[in-house]
């Protein structure tokens, strides 16, 4: 089995691992990192995402060996200790999630959003931004209107750093 | 409203563990030695088991152990059940035919369960079960709803040889072929409600573990009512007495209905664990859920109305099959007849109705209740024959509603419905008003100017909610009562803990109930803690469907807090050196009524277990209560919503321009989580009305088994939804409260259709309305428009 070593949430980690382990598996069973989910098969729903060297990737259709040296951010890295990221403030502040299950996933696509394309995001551009990612309990209604408060108060943080 | 009491929009307690990465769903959850179950499944829709040949299998790589139906058969472990008898017309009882947890003899669906194999890992499990040789006898199989019953057809259980489940009714015939006889016109429709699959976006998952020293099991399962699949696993299917099988349900993502159900999967993964003697676990994979999860709706009807000169509704007759696929689910049985056909009088005085429904047996999975479960059906029926007939007769279609709504209450129906409330007017005054439908036409011009068309419908829906009276429905068939439970356990330091029933799966009970208890308590609501889903903490409990857990579930806290507080009194009082009669309770405190001297909650609830300042004689120590709160009826949420859209006929594309919502949910306890239920159920109804269809192939095999072919709303289907309320409260719980959980779901198909048949400019659109499917009807529009 193959050993693989990468960077979880600011942690070296590594492993022997089966060749065919995903990325999502690696974390879930692995690091015991539960918080990223899987509710397809087939890349569609999103509730996969984490961040590889910073970009969004669907952590279900890539091989843990292929992130040999990747530095990985899951949902469990985003908070800074106790205090929340803005964007998962912005999603408890505007109720954007039910069940919790494709939280995970929709915080870590709406904060690659903001990172690709900035602070303002209109309502048409964060629902296209959101065809990666399904959720059935929210209609999206509260989930767009999380992203775009969460996405402004990035901005904000990020002048107020300045 | 500020603060954190009934009606106030208090941000959820339980998100931070979501947010966070922290929630504990049950594929979270590892057990010491556990193995992985994989499940074989039958690759055809019909077929006889001549064989299974495990041998090579067995011997693979981590294989632990391999059960198929002969296992289930030798250790008598019981067929899955449907829990509601219904009798056909002649009074005899429904053909239910045997549905064991893995097949024996006979596959009879795309998915049914024909092996588990339990392996070290769920990889090895899956190879293994790729070297299992099945020699099926292959049968032609059944899968048309309009034919099913045809003579000559091939028989799916022998208990029903003709696939007919029952052939039942409600109403008075003879009174509707008489309003029939009187009318000046007849509005005639035929509709299908399309089949769809639930997809709660966590699949199910179960865990099975056998404590050999105690002889007990414990299940870990995505379930919405722990209780009830103990009480089925135990006392039906036989895995243990209910004291020695623990079942939780943990953080449950998304339920929707179809985790209500007892299925194969949980049933054997538990039974398997004492059989292999570690921990078994499955996680259902996407394909599996859509191919083995109970199905929702599924019928055809065929519907009549009758009115007289002036428009008045005279009768409704209304003629269903419904599809139930291959076995009877837990509450099949019941959803298109009890859930369904009591609904068809809608928000209308009907003074006669007369429903007929025939539910057949077919090679395709199992349909069940899903959000809605019989309304959305009924809501469908009655609102479109209701906009349909208004455009016939020429009238306008909210005024054609408003002339026949129930404008007294109680109302009793033709259908065994008596609605205690509402006010149908104002909801539809106040929606109109909020989406501005006089400004409709111009709307529709200037689409026309862009070469686009322009619909706008309407749907006013009623549901019954507050699901059920017990001895109501043990007289219709149910098996079991819909009471609800709960245990209000008072902390020495004043702190609560509250033991519900219930169970939450998305709905936010840790934040809804606690509003509650913290508001009449006068206590912090951090001081609260709702604990459910665990058959260990909680006693009983019947779980979360059908809009019940506000207006059952928190009354049954509302019983036990009012015992919580009539023994805090007495130890108030003790403590106060004050009469019982005497003392007050208000904002937290209890005080002597005409004095100063008062104590709060808190140091109540130490003095309740220090227990110092009364004897044994006087006064129980402790502060505990429980209740049981049975409802003295149903209640009956209803509302307006209304679609506008706009077709580009050159693509089929529909676009939902605009859609209002105006809810009678009674008493609101966190709009802020209500109006998130109607955002929901609206887009799983516009899902319904344009994209989701679960189809089936000739030969029963499922074309949409995955999210690249079964068309999932996605946020760029939808538009933002404006969602408001009128209030008329619940006159038989202690509340007021109605119900809010299904009620977009189930008013949002029919304002979605009626709004594309107006755009149209005809009626023949079927759901889902998908864009080749309005592009055909729209270029027939075209060309009508030419001639």
């Amino acid at each position: 089995m193959p050993k693989v070593s990468m960077t979880v949430n600011g942690k070296r980690v590594s492993a022997n691992v089966d060749s065919r382990t995903l990325l999502v598996e690696f974390l879930r069973s692995e690091q015991r990192l539960t918080g990223t989910h899987v509710g397809c098969d087939t890349s569609q729903c999103g509730a996969c995402v984490v961040h590889v060297n910073g970009k969004a990737i669907k952590s279900c259709t890539t091989l843990a060996v292929a992130c040999e040296g990747a530095v990985v951010t899951t949902i469990e890295g985003l908070a800074n200790g106790t205090e929340l990221h803005p964007m998962q403030a912005a999603f408890r502040t505007h109720h954007g999630l039910q069940c919790g299950f494709c939280t995970p996933g929709m915080i870590m696509a709406a904060v690659d959003m903001v990172n690709r394309l900035g602070y303002d995001l209109s309502e048409e551009t964060i629902r296209h931004e959101l065809e990666g990612n399904i959720c059935r309990c929210t209609g999206y209604h509260n989930i767009v209107k999380a992203i775009q408060a969460g996405a402004a108060a990035m901005g904000g943080m990020k002048v107020a750093a300045e | 409203m500020a603060g954190t009491g009934i009606g106030a929009r208090v941000e959820r307690k339980e998100d931070f563990r979501f947010i966070t990465g922290k929630g504990n769903y049950t594929d979270d959850i590892n057990r010491e030695g556990q193995t992985h179950a994989f499940f074989l499944r039958s690759p055809h829709a019909h077929a006889t088991i001549k064989s299974i040949d495990t041998s090579k299998a067995a011997a693979m790589p981590g294989v632990v152990g391999i059960l198929t139906g002969a296992d289930i058969e030798k250790d008598k472990v019981g067929g899955l059940i449907c829990g509601w008898m219904i009798h056909n017309k002649d009074g005899s009882p429904m053909r239910a035919g045997a549905h064991p947890a893995l097949a024996q003899g006979k596959v009879r669906y795309v998915g049914d369960h024909v092996a588990v194999v339990i392996a070290e890992t769920l990889a090895e499990a899956k190879d293994a079960a790729e070297a299992i040789v099945v020699d099926y006898g292959k049968l032609a199989p059944v899968v048309d709803l309009a034919t099913a019953t045809k003579k000559g057809n091939p028989v799916i259980h022998d208990a029903a040889p003709d696939n007919q489940v029952y052939d039942w009714h409600l109403g008075d015939k003879a009174a509707t072929e008489a309003a029939f006889k009187k009318a000046k016109h007849i509005t005639k429709i035929d509709l299908v409600n399309n089949r769809l699959i639930p997809n709660a976006m966590e699949p199910r998952a179960a865990v099975g573990d056998y404590n050999a020293g105690e002889e007990a099991f414990t299940l870990y399962t995505t379930s919405q009512n722990p209780h009830v699949a103990r009480l089925v696993l135990s006392a039906f299917i036989g895995i243990a007495p209910e004291h020695k099988l623990r079942v939780i349900a943990p953080d449950v993502g998304g339920g929707f209905g179809s985790k209500i159900f007892i299925y194969a999967e949980e049933t054997v993964c538990v039974w398997a664990a004492k059989k292999v003697g570690r921990p078994v676990k499955w996680v259902a994979d996407r394909t599996e859920e859509f191919l083995s999860i109970a199905h929702g709706r599924d019928h055809a009807t065929h519907a009549e109305m009758a009115m007289d000169e002036n428009g008045k509704i005279l009768g409704l007759r209304v003629k269903t099959r419904a599809n139930l696929g291959a076995y009877l689910s837990t509450f099949s049985s019941s959803v298109p007849t009890y859930l369904y056909a009591p609904l068809l009088s809608g928000q209308y005085n009907i003074p006669a109705i007369y429903a007929e429904v025939e539910a057949v047996y077919t090679n395709t999975a199992p349909v069940d209740a899903y959000r809605g479960a019989g309304r959305p059906e009924a809501t469908f029926v009655i609102e479109r024959i209701v906009e349909v007939a208004a455009r016939e007769l020429g009238m306008d279609p909210a005024a054609f509603r408003r002339k026949n709504f129930i404008k007294a209450f109680p109302h009793q129906t033709p259908v065994i419905m008596c609605y205690d409330v509402g006010d149908y007017d104002a909801s539809l005054k106040k929606a109109m008003e909020i989406h501005d439908v006089k400004g409709f036409a111009k709307r529709k011009r200037e689409s026309a100017k862009a070469g686009k068309l322009r619909g706008l419908g309407y749907s006013a829906y009623i549901e019954a909610c507050g699901i059920a009276p017990s001895a109501a429905v043990g007289s219709l068939g149910a098996g079991v009562g819909l009471w609800e439970s709960a245990e209000v356990r008072v902390n020495p330091v004043g702190t609560v803990e509250v033991l519900t029933g219930s169970h939450s799966h998305g709905q936010g009970h840790e934040t809804t109930f606690a509003q509650l208890v913290a508001g009449r308590l006068g206590i912090p609501i951090e001081n609260v803690s709702i604990v459910h889903g665990d058959t260990d903490k909680v006693q009983m409990g019947m779980g979360t469907y059908g809009s019940r857990s506000g207006a059952v579930g928190m009354s049954a806290i509302v019983k036990a807090l009012d015992k919580v507080e009539a023994k805090a009194k007495k130890v108030a009082s003790f403590v106060l050196e004050a009469s019982e009669a005497d003392i007050d309770f208000k904002d937290g405190k209890f005080s002597v009524k005409g004095t100063d001297k008062s104590v709060d909650f808190a140091s109540v609830a130490l003095q309740a277990y220090i227990a110092h300042k009364f004897t044994g004689e006087q006064l129980e120590p402790g502060l505990k209560e429980g209740a049981f709160y049975d409802p003295t009826n149903f209640t009956f949420p209803s509302g307006v919503h209304i679609a506008e859209i706009e077709i580009d006929p050159q693509t089929g594309v529909t676009t939902v321009a605009k859609w209002t919502a105006v809810d009678d949910f009674g008493v609101i306890i966190n709009p802020m989580i209500v109006e998130g239920q109607v955002h929901g159920g609206i887009a799983q109804g516009i899902g319904q009305a344009m994209l989701e269809g679960a189809f089936y192939d000739a030969g029963g095999q499922l074309l949409t088994a995955s999210y690249m072919d079964y068309a999932m709303p996605r946020a760029d289907d939808l538009p933002s939804f404006r969602v408001d309320h009128t209030t008329t409260p619940c006159p038989s719980n202690p509340l007021g409260i109605k119900g809010c959980g299904e009620a977009g779901a189930i008013a949002s198909p029919a304002a979605m259709i009626n709004a594309i048949t107006d755009a149209l400019g005809h009626e023949t659109i079927a759901m889902p309305a998908t864009p080749q499917a309005v592009w055909r009807a729209a270029q027939a529009s075209l060309a009508k428009a030419a001639e």
